[in-house]
C-alpha cells in the first residue's frame, strides 16, 4: 500500500478546525448565544442577592464557574448534531484519516468558539462580582485549563446521545455530573488565591485532568461516535 | 474501452488490484425492529463489477449498503476486503471505499466549491481541482454562492462531484440519482461503466433501470420479509 502524502495527522486537523471555524464565523449565533447566556445568568446572581460586595465576592468563583458550565452545555449540542443530521458525520467516519484526529480537531474548534470568549469576558464579569483582586490570575488560569475539559468531557456525551431525537436532558445528566471535579477545584484555587496563599495544588489538579482528558477523550468520543451511526 | 475513461477524464486508481474479487459478503444477517431483512446473504463483488441493489422500500437496501461500508455491524457474518476483516482493518478499507449515503453531507453555511474542497480533501484527494470538478456537475458560475441557497438537486450534484476526483476502487452508493436530471443520470452511468472499466466496482441501489446492458451489470434482489 502506498502511502498518500495527503493523508497527515496535521492536515486532516487543520481541515477540519478551518472548516468548523469557518462555519462558526457565518453562523455567528454560535458564538454569541452561549456568550450571552454567560453575561446573563452571571448578571442574574448580584440582582438577586442584593449588591453587598463581601457576600458576592464570596460566592463570586462559583458563580463565573456554574454558568460557564451551563453556557459550555447550552453550546454543546451544536458538535456533532448538525454533522450527523446532514450526513457529514458519515462520511467523517468512513474517511482514511483516523477518526480520532477529526474528532479532536472538532472539539477545539469548539472550545474557540465557546470557551475562549468567556475567557476573555470573565474578567469583566469578575469586576461586577467584586471578586478578591487577589483572585484574578487563579480565574484566568483555571479558566484556561478548565474550560478545555468541559468541551473534551461534553464531547463525550454529545457523541452518545448525537442519534437520539431529544438528547438534551439526558446529555445534562450525563456530563454535568463529570464536571463536578473541575468545579471544585477550579472556585477551591479562586478561594485560595482570595486569601494569598499558594493555589499551586488545584491548578495541578486541573492541569492533569486537562491532559488526561485532551489524551483518553478523542478515542471515547470516536468509540461513542461508532456506536451511534450505526 | 480506455477511450471511455479517457473521455470522461478520470484519472487511473491509486492502486490497481491484481486480486478480481475487492469486497466479499459471507453469511450476511441483518435483524431491524425483531424483523429479518436478510438471511446468509453472501455474494463478492470483482473490480469491474457495477451491482444494483434493488427491492421495495423497507427490504434492507441501506442496511446492506451501510453493513458493507462498515458503518452498522451484520447481526451475523463477515465482510471481507483483499480477504482482510473489514472491521478489523478498518483503516485499510477506509482508504479504498468511498460511500455516498442517502444524505449529501453538504454544509449550508459554505459554499459550493467550499463543501467541495473539504470532501476531497477529507478523502484525501487533491482538493485544488474542486473548481473544475463543479463544471462536471453543471456547477460552473455556482462556485461562490452558499450552499443554503441552492436546491436538493444541486447539494446532490456537489456531494457527487468528488466521484470525478477518487482514485478508490470501491464505490457503495445509495440512491445516487435522487433529485438528479435525465442529463445527469446518463452522465453518472457513463461515470459508473468507465469506472468498472479502469479496474474499480460500483455498488448502488436505485429504483430506476440502469441504461446499462444487460450483461455489464448484476442485481442483488432482496424481498420485503415479514417474519
Amino acid at each position: 500500500m502506498i502511502p498518500d502524502q495527503n493523508l497527515s495527522y496535521r492536515s486532516a486537523f487543520n481541515l477540519i478546525i478551518k472548516r468548523d471555524l469557518t462555519i462558526a464565523f457565518r453562523h455567528r449565533d454560535d458564538i454569541i448565544n452561549p456568550l450571552l447566556f454567560f453575561i446573563i445568568v452571571v448578571t442574574l446572581f448580584p440582582l438577586g442577592i442584593g449588591p453587598e460586595s463581601t457576600t458576592l465576592s464570596r460566592i463570586a468563583p462559583g458563580i463565573i464557574w456554574v454558568a460557564a458550565l451551563l453556557s459550555t452545555l447550552l453550546s454543546l449540542d451544536r458538535l456533532f448534531k448538525s454533522d450527523h443530521e446532514d450526513g457529514s458525520l458519515e462520511q467523517m467516519m468512513l474517511s482514511p484519516h483516523p477518526i480520532f484526529i477529526l474528532v479532536l480537531a472538532k472539539i477545539i474548534a469548539h472550545w474557540m468558539v465557546t470557551g475562549l470568549p468567556l475567557i476573555f469576558i470573565a474578567p469583566l464579569l469578575a469586576v461586577l462580582l467584586h471578586l478578591n483582586e487577589n483572585s484574578y490570575s487563579a480565574l484566568m488560569l483555571t479558566l484556561l485549563l478548565g474550560t478545555p475539559i468541559l468541551s473534551l468531557l461534553g464531547a463525550i456525551g454529545v457523541a452518545l446521545t448525537v442519534g437520539l431525537k431529544k438528547g438534551g436532558v439526558l446529555l445534562s445528566l450525563l456530563v454535568l455530573p463529570l464536571y463536578i471535579p473541575v468545579l471544585i477545584f477550579a472556585t477551591s484555587a479562586i478561594d485560595t488565591a482570595a486569601m494569598n496563599l499558594p493555589y499551586s495544588g488545584q491548578l495541578a489538579i486541573i492541569a492533569a485532568l486537562f491532559f488526561g482528558s485532551l489524551t483518553l477523550a478523542p478515542f471515547a468520543v470516536s468509540a461513542a461516535l461508532k456506536v451511534s451511526t450505526n | 474501452m480506455i477511450l471511455l475513461a479517457h473521455s470522461l477524464n478520470i484519472q487511473p486508481l491509486k492502486n490497481p488490484k491484481s486480486n478480481p474479487v475487492l469486497l466479499s459478503a459471507n453469511g450476511l444477517t441483518c435483524i431491524r425492529e425483531d424483523r429479518i431483512l436478510f438471511e446468509a446473504l453472501s455474494f463478492s463483488v470483482c473490480s469491474g463489477d457495477v451491482i444494483q441493489v434493488e427491492g421495495p422500500n423497507g427490504s434492507g437496501k441501506t442496511s446492506l449498503l451501510r453493513i458493507l461500508a462498515g458503518l452498522s455491524q451484520p447481526y451475523d457474518g463477515t465482510v471481507l476486503f483483499s480477504e482482510q476483516n473489514i472491521a478489523e482493518h478498518s483503516d485499510v478499507f477506509h482508504q479504498n471505499l468511498l460511500y455516498l449515503g442517502h444524505l449529501p453531507g453538504v454544509k449550508g453555511e459554505m459554499t459550493a466549491q467550499e463543501n467541495l474542497e473539504f470532501t476531497l480533501a477529507l478523502q484525501g484527494n487533491d482538493s485544488s481541482k474542486a473548481e473544475e470538478t463543479l463544471e462536471k456537475v453543471n456547477l460552473l458560475g455556482f462556485e461562490d454562492a452558499l450552499a443554503s441557497h441552492l436546491s436538493a438537486g444541486q447539494h446532490r450534484r456537489i456531494s457527487l462531484a468528488r466521484l470525478w476526483q477518487s482514485k478508490v476502487p470501491i464505490w457503495i452508493l445509495d440512491e445516487p440519482f435522487t433529485a438528479i436530471d435525465k442529463q445527469g443520470v446518463t452522465q453518472l452511468e457513463q461515470l459508473f461503466l468507465a469506472h468498472a472499466q479502469r479496474g474499480g466496482c460500483v455498488i448502488l441501489t436505485t429504483h430506476q433501470d440502469l441504461s446499462f446492458p444487460e450483461d455489464k451489470v448484476k442485481k442483488i434482489t432482496l424481498d420485503y420479509r415479514f417474519y
